[in-house]
């Protein structure tokens, strides 16, 4: 009973460790050489809700510093980082997730492009933001699937 | 792609990479005349400064916002100048005085707000304005001090800065005051919060430059107490730090706390030679 009780608990621990391993983790993501190839999660990325996120002033708001033709029905385009209009041409899918996920591992520490999906070493996060990712893991998928869309 | 795209393609992924400032619309030419008086909106930077030239933020604003700063008739804030005068007339406390039956005409207090903060040998640290002027409200007047923010201290804030308007800010740098403005210098380049920011990255690497529908100005504090569209009112320096870091979701420091009072030290040196605007409207 006993031994068949440890096998039932380590196939449950098995199970967990499937589902979990569906979407990773903020802090077990691995930038090697400024590319993520692996999707964060099982789900593939839908290019319309990233449209969305990237315009969204509350959460993915790309266009607060990145210009884009697509958009061009939205106001103010910011200028602060590149155009983004053919992003899909510079940039191959694996690093536009890493650029996403933590730029700051692509580009540098001095990069004023904010890490959006990251959970640690941050200094005074407000409140509710600690420990939290700008994005979630489905989020970002997102996100880079529609910055593959943007071609020219 | 044609040639021109790919090298505009080239140059928006270098420019990212590195990190630069794509050349923007920059501040306007416009003059600053109130009241027949020209200020200084544009002065070469003090020694050992990362810009050049540094600009008031009016000079980032629009015209209609402008407008509003140029002729005292329009500008919001003096209302709350009006109430200013009213309080500087009133006696109150256990002194049963005012502050005009110590200090005469407010405009014996012309120059105080452009040397702020300053050091203040008692308490071993530099004192904002509105740290010298509860002072005063409890030791000389024996009242009850005044909320930071509070309708009154921005009153008297706007109503004493505005004795300084159009002499350039000279805090002093040396003696005591060096240590604080080293501390506040080192707060500006701190990135914090969950976007991970600091000051420097809009306001030193990208002013000119607009994020959404804002344009980014170099962060300079000569106008304040000022007048923002955006609080549909007065506002304290404090105040915009702290509205700055909750926007990259940074917890801000407290209202006359000593890093505030060390960042407005050393905004207030970075933007030495600039005239005084108080009270300044932006939006």
């Amino acid at each position: 009973m006993k031994a068949t009780g440890a096998a039932l608990a380590a196939l449950a621990a098995l199970g967990l460790a499937a589902a979990a391993g569906a979407e990773t983790a903020p802090d077990a993501v691995q930038i090697t050489d400024g590319t993520l190839a692996a999707p964060l999660t099982a789900e593939p990325g839908d290019a319309a809700r990233g449209r969305q996120l990237f315009a969204g002033r509350k959460q993915g708001n790309c266009l607060a510093c990145h210009a884009n033709s697509d958009l061009a029905d939205e106001p103010f385009h910011g200028e602060v980082g590149p155009p983004l209009d053919g992003a899909a041409d510079r940039w191959s899918e694996a690093e536009l997730r890493a650029i996403v996920v933590n730029s700051k591992e692509v580009f540098g520490d001095q990069t004023i492009m904010p890490a959006f999906y990251r959970v640690s070493g941050f200094n005074r996060p407000l409140g509710d933001f600690a420990g939290k990712p700008i994005l979630t893991a489905q989020q970002v998928e997102d996100v880079v699937a529609y910055l593959r869309t943007l071609k020219e | 792609m044609t040639p021109i795209k790919t090298a505009i393609a080239l140059f928006a992924g270098t420019g990212l990479v590195a990190g630069l400032a794509v050349a923007g619309p920059g501040p306007d030419e416009d003059q600053l005349v109130i009241e027949g008086e020209t200020l200084i909106t544009e002065v070469a930077a003090p020694e050992d400064h990362p810009l050049d030239t540094i600009y008031s933020g009016w000079r980032f604003r629009s015209d209609e916002t402008q407008a509003l700063e140029i002729d005292d008739f329009e500008n919001p804030a003096m209302v709350a100048v009006e109430y200013g005068l009213d309080l500087w007339d009133t006696a109150a406390g256990s002194s049963e005085k005012s502050c005009a039956d110590c200090h005469g005409d407010v405009d014996s207090l012309a120059g105080l707000r452009a040397n702020m903060p300053k050091w203040n040998e008692a308490a071993g640290q530099p004192w904002s304005l509105e740290h010298w002027i509860n002072w005063s409200i409890t030791e000389h007047q024996g009242a009850e001090p005044w909320k930071w923010e509070s309708e009154e201290m921005l009153a008297m804030t706007a109503l004493i800065g505005l004795q300084s308007r159009g002499m350039p800010m000279t805090v002093e740098t040396e003696g005591p005051m060096a240590d604080w403005i080293a501390r506040g210098k080192e707060l500006y380049y701190t990135r914090v919060g969950q976007l991970d920011m600091a000051c420097n990255q809009c306001h030193e690497d990208n002013w000119g430059q607009m994020i959404r529908a804002d344009h980014l100005s170099q962060g300079m504090i000569n106008g304040f107490p000022t007048y923002r569209f955006k609080w549909s009112g007065l506002g304290s320096l404090h105040r915009r730090f702290s509205g700055c870091m909750k926007n990259i979701r940074a917890k801000p420091y407290k209202r006359g706390s000593d890093e505030f009072v060390a960042l407005e030290a050393y905004l207030a040196a970075r933007g030495a030679g600039l005239s005084i605007e108080t009270p300044a409207v932006r939006n």
